[in-house]
């Protein structure tokens, strides 16, 4: 569904240092850096497959997107989506796709929503059975029945962000481009997004990519992960293989009926938190049963879970590791 | 998108533009205000006429002038650059770019679906003129100066409009544009007969104006509605106002095609 071979997106930028002596000089002589916000990747996604596209800001992640959704022509390198070359813009290819972004917005300020999917009904052409089975469809999963007829000003960032969703999807995309959709958004509001997100991949087969920095929305939604790190690839599998990868290790949690001296934990595993009545072991994977097995004879645990290490730390610690590597890289060339 | 789809699609955009120009109705009273600058204009030259005409004006001549002057503007006026310059900025055309539809419909769409609201604007004032200067001065008097006149001003706006995109297109490239199209409203401004006749120019500088697109935006419907030309003189000034709309419109696209693979999508 899409393929990505050797994508380069080079920008050049303008470079003054604050100040009017700077401000005065810039408009007789001007400094471009080149920045690589994205440097050589490559990656293929099946249909309908859900991908987690990860990397720290400024990585490089929604320059790709845009790129897949022809709003930026790639300086270099080959992209495909569904047969289309993205930067064609050609209308069979807009139809096909849409790229919903957590801090842009589609939706008309000033009108209610519904104004809006009715703009992209016609844009879209979409047939007016299929829209009214869709909005229906759109309105009792988002539960947004009551807010697409107030103005879209109006409404709070978690509303107006449903009403977003709603709206791209009005004309049944089949491949989704996700950029932090739920950023701003509380919890509940969230988990609603990641549902909904979910049950659209699955009932309509589209084939979709996210970008954020909430670990809970891609480990909700994607089994695979793209990461990338100052515009370079630095993983592409599942997030269940990134993570023993770079944290081996298991989270032993444990439950406790009394306090218990942080000495007798530290026999166990590598204490990693230790509050009133819980405490958290880390131990080596192969060491797990062991280690249960003695603190339930040792401890008085009212209750135990086994866990991963947390996504945010795993991926703190992939980007470090990226980070050093680069820097030994840098120092073993020669000047 | 092709031709029929844009033809099912219009309706709805024009609808739903509409919606939005009357969303706020305080700014719209504000909007009618900032266009009244004929009318100012309109009482200077009067005064200035007071003892004798200027050329063949006189006052009555102008009165019929400036209100025609005043209902063009209401007509002809557009306002895409401003509009362009700012959603390159703020990144936000790219919202507009993800759709199957030139975002140039979009914008034409924006300024057209105003019309309504400004004819309705326009029309006491040209009630106005034909009751204080006689019809003959304040609207066309022939079917075929009614024909004319209504090209004239389709004309007028496509020029405008295509100009603002190809100015608000060079903000693609230089990140904004919002100066020159300022450039372009002073030209406009002097060179159009938005703040006088073009006939009170000198030969030599009216030769040239002649040959710019400003009289075309305003002066020449101006001229139609004002009765000041014959048959042939007409057809030749339309003529060349819909070159000017030609020229303009593939400079405009041809911009516009080029500026948008230069666009940076900042932001989000």
């Amino acid at each position: 569904m899409i393929s990505v071979h050797g994508l380069r997106k080079h920008y050049k930028v303008h470079k003054r240092p604050p100040g009017l002596k700077a401000a005065l000089r810039s408009l007789f002589h001007r400094t471009y850096t080149s920045v690589k916000a994205v440097d050589g990747i490559s990656f293929d996604i099946r249909p309908g497959e859900r991908v987690g596209f990860l990397g720290p800001n400024g990585a490089g992640k929604t320059t790709t997107l845009k790129v897949l959704s022809g709003l930026l022509h790639p300086s270099e390198g080959e992209v495909r989506v569904d047969g289309h070359v993205p930067r064609l813009r050609e209308e069979a290819f807009l139809k096909k796709i849409m790229l919903v972004m957590g801090q842009k917005q589609q939706l008309l300020w000033d009108l209610p929503p519904a104004e809006t999917f009715e703009l992209n009904r016609a844009i879209y052409d979409v047939p007016t059975l299929q829209y009214k089975q869709t909005l229906d469809e759109l309105v009792g999963l988002l539960e947004i029945g009551d807010l697409i007829g107030k103005p879209t000003r109006q409404l709070s960032l978690g509303e107006r962000m449903k009403c977003e969703l709603a709206a791209a999807l009005i004309h049944r995309p089949r491949v989704l481009f996700l950029d932090e959709p739920t950023i701003g958004l509380d919890v509940s509001m969230q988990a609603t997004m990641r549902t909904f997100i979910k049950d659209y991949n699955e009932k309509y087969g589209a084939t979709l990519i996210l970008t954020s920095h909430y670990m809970d929305d891609v480990a909700a939604l994607c089994p695979r992960v793209i990461v990338i790190d100052k515009g370079l690839l630095s993983y592409d599998g599942s997030l269940e293989a990134l993570v023993q990868r770079v944290r081996p290790e298991k989270r032993v949690v444990l439950r406790l009926s009394e306090v218990v001296d942080a000495s007798r934990l530290e026999s166990l595993g590598k204490l990693v938190t230790h509050e009133a009545g819980t405490a958290v072991l880390q131990v080596k994977q192969d060491a797990v049963n062991a280690t249960i097995s003695r603190a339930l004879s040792g401890l008085p645990v009212t209750d135990l879970t086994v866990e991963n290490a947390p996504l945010e730390e795993v991926m703190s610690e992939l980007f470090a590791e990226n980070k050093a590597r680069r820097l030994q890289t840098a120092e073993s060339v020669p000047a | 998108m092709n031709a029929r789809g844009l033809m099912r699609a219009l309706p709805t955009m024009l609808r739903v533009s509409f919606a939005e120009s009357v969303a706020y109705r305080a700014e719209m009273f504000v909007w009618v205000l900032s266009t009244t600058m004929p009318l100012v204009n309109m009482v200077l030259w009067m005064a200035v006429a007071k003892s004798a005409p200027v050329g063949h004006f006189g006052q009555a001549d102008f009165v019929g002038y400036f209100l025609a002057t005043f209902a063009v503007r209401q007509l002809t006026s557009a306002w895409a650059a401003w509009l362009i310059n700012w959603e390159v900025k703020q990144g936000t055309l790219a919202m507009r770019l993800l759709r199957p539809i030139s975002p140039l419909w979009g914008y034409a769409s924006d300024n057209v679906a105003g019309f309504p609201m400004r004819v309705v604007v326009a029309l006491p004032v040209v009630l106005l003129s034909i009751a204080l200067v006689g019809a003959h001065k304040a609207v066309p008097q022939h079917a075929w100066q009614w024909g004319l006149f209504l090209v004239a001003v389709l004309g007028g706006w496509a020029i405008t409009f295509l100009a603002n995109v190809a100015i608000g297109a060079l903000s693609l490239f230089l990140d904004s544009s919002q100066k020159m199209m300022e450039v372009w409203m002073v030209l406009f401004f002097v060179c159009s007969g938005y703040m006088y006749p073009v006939e009170f120019l000198p030969d030599g500088l009216r030769t040239v104006i002649d040959w710019l697109p400003f009289r075309y935006q305003m002066g020449l419907p101006v001229e139609l509605m004002t009765n000041a030309h014959d048959l042939p003189t007409a057809l030749g000034l339309v003529a060349r106002q819909w070159a000017w709309v030609l020229g303009m419109g593939a400079l405009a696209v041809g911009l516009w095609k080029q500026g948008v693979k230069c666009f940076a999508a900042f932001g989000g």
